[in-house]
């Protein structure tokens, strides 16, 4: 379904009218080609299955979904290694709520909390922080998760605890960088993508000048995008303008918040505070080199890893589970034999579907209808 | 979690600690705006916050539009102020 059909979506936006516009150059621009987009973003993808922009958005054009979902990312080993923590002794192990259902080899957190384990919800780094000088007799520990734009929220926590001298607080470190991840996609052999809506709030933090070897060395365009509805359809016009007028540039759509240099302080926080990690295991896109950051040296009493025995071991996924083939963008969600069947939000087996920026259930919660439209269209294919 | 709340700027609580009252939607508590301090920060100004910490200074129309589209994620919106809520940074 596309056109007249797809546009009766754009009347519940706000600005119908921009939208209309927006699609329409983007079909005229288009023509009879062929492009594929991937959104890096998770934000981005709930945004397009909430208000159906694959649906309104022509044939021509196909957005994928990417790695930017930290959630998702996370391996089962990772889970596997907070729970042994989260089971020590006196601990009290703190983490963002969505870690909390996320499955590893044996359980997940909540199921640990479940068995007796003191797992608790918090809604920022400065919480955890706050409960360690509250319980100066246990140890709490910060699950960190998340890429550029959370990452500067634990630094600055980390540093605080050090001005301060909270010394029953560490952090369990699995942030991860955005940039090698995109790497890893354009390098691998059954991907092929035109360009990238590039994540909006990461950007904020390291600003649009990172992004400049993606054009330089890989032909691609990139444009920076907000999340509104329209932001994603006026960056997906830009991307193809870049495409047609022969240009491959980084492009900034979200101007009204991201800059260009990003925000200097936020970045030499996480500078004084953590270091790369030589290489890092993502969720089904492998081991990827530089990708991922640990704690400095100077900082390892407030390394979890340090004061904790962590296995490390690293576990499989589930072999039903195609999460991995969904975050490179491989596969559709609801290609993946298990989506909307063994796999649900309720019973999540992969990570893409717990997390409400992944792309399984984005899609799940707001793809039914998309669904139907995708399997319509595949049948047009076929019988064409 | 990786959604940017906006929210309005209502006390500077503790200058030395970053830490001001915001104000998101109703729901006031305390965020650590040290991340946008060099922009300078005045009471009633707008910034989005993530995790309990500002990354951005915005301005009004930004910040009623995304306010705006985050209602309409409904669900979502709500998890979000719940966590919010739930947050007791000092």
């Amino acid at each position: 379904m596309t056109g007249a059909e797809g546009m009766r979506f754009v009347d519940e936006f706000r600005d119908p009218g921009i939208a209309r516009t927006l699609v329409k150059r983007i079909d005229a621009l288009a023509g009879g080609g062929s492009f594929k987009f991937m959104e890096v973003c998770g934000g981005h993808t709930h945004t397009i299955y909430q208000h159906g922009l694959h649906a309104i958005l022509p044939d021509a054009i196909d957005l994928v979904h990417g790695p930017g979902c930290p959630v998702c990312v996370i391996p089962m080993g990772r889970v596997d290694d907070a729970i042994a923590i989260a089971r020590t002794d006196g601990v009290i192990f703190t983490t963002y709520g969505d870690m909390m259902r996320v499955p590893g080899g044996d359980g997940s957190l909540l199921d640990a909390k479940a068995d007796g384990a003191d797992v608790r919800f918090v809604y920022s780094p400065l919480d955890a922080l706050r409960i360690a000088t509250e319980n100066p007799d246990r140890e709490v520990v910060f699950f960190a998760i998340g890429f550029e734009t959370t990452t500067p929220s634990t630094a600055v926590t980390l540093l605080r605890a050090k001005a301060e001298g909270i010394d029953n607080f560490s952090v369990f470190c699995n942030h991860v960088t955005i940039l090698p991840a995109i790497k890893a996609i354009l390098d691998s052999p059954d991907m092929r993508l035109e360009g990238f809506v590039g994540p909006g709030h990461v950007s904020t933090i390291i600003g649009t000048k990172p992004y400049w070897w993606i054009p330089e060395r890989y032909d691609k365009p990139v444009v920076i995008s907000g999340f509104e509805p329209i932001d994603v359809l006026q960056s997906v016009l830009m991307l193809l303008e870049q495409i047609v007028e022969g240009r491959r540039e980084v492009e900034n759509q979200y101007g009204r918040v991201v800059r260009e240099e990003g925000n200097p302080r936020a970045l030499e926080a996480i500078h004084r505070t953590m270091e790369l990690r030589p290489q890092f295991e993502w969720r089904g896109l492998g081991f990827i080199s530089r990708s991922a950051l640990k704690l400095r040296p100077e900082l390892a009493d407030f390394d979890a890893e340090v004061r904790f025995d962590v296995p490390g071991v690293r576990v499989a996924d589930p072999k039903s589970c195609q999460c991995g083939e969904v975050l490179k963008g491989v596969i559709k969600p609801w290609e993946c034999r298990v989506f909307g069947t063994a796999c649900t939000p309720e019973t999540p087996i992969g990570t893409c579907m717990v997390s409400s920026e992944g792309a399984c259930a984005a899609y799940y919660n707001y793809g039914r209808y998309a669904l139907r439209e995708e399997a319509a269209r595949a049948r047009k294919g076929a019988t064409a | 979690m990786c959604l940017g709340i906006p929210g309005r700027v209502v006390s500077i609580e503790d200058e030395a600690r970053h830490i001001a009252k915001v104000d998101v939607s109703g729901v006031k508590r305390n965020v650590n705006v040290g991340l946008v301090l060099p922009d300078g920060l005045d009471v009633g100004d707008w910034v989005l916050i993530h995790v309990g910490f500002a990354i951005s200074k915005i301005d009004e129309e930004e910040a009623e539009a995304t306010l705006g589209f985050l209602r309409e994620m409904g669900e979502m919106f709500d998890q979000e102020l719940d966590d919010y809520r739930s947050s007791g940074i000092a």
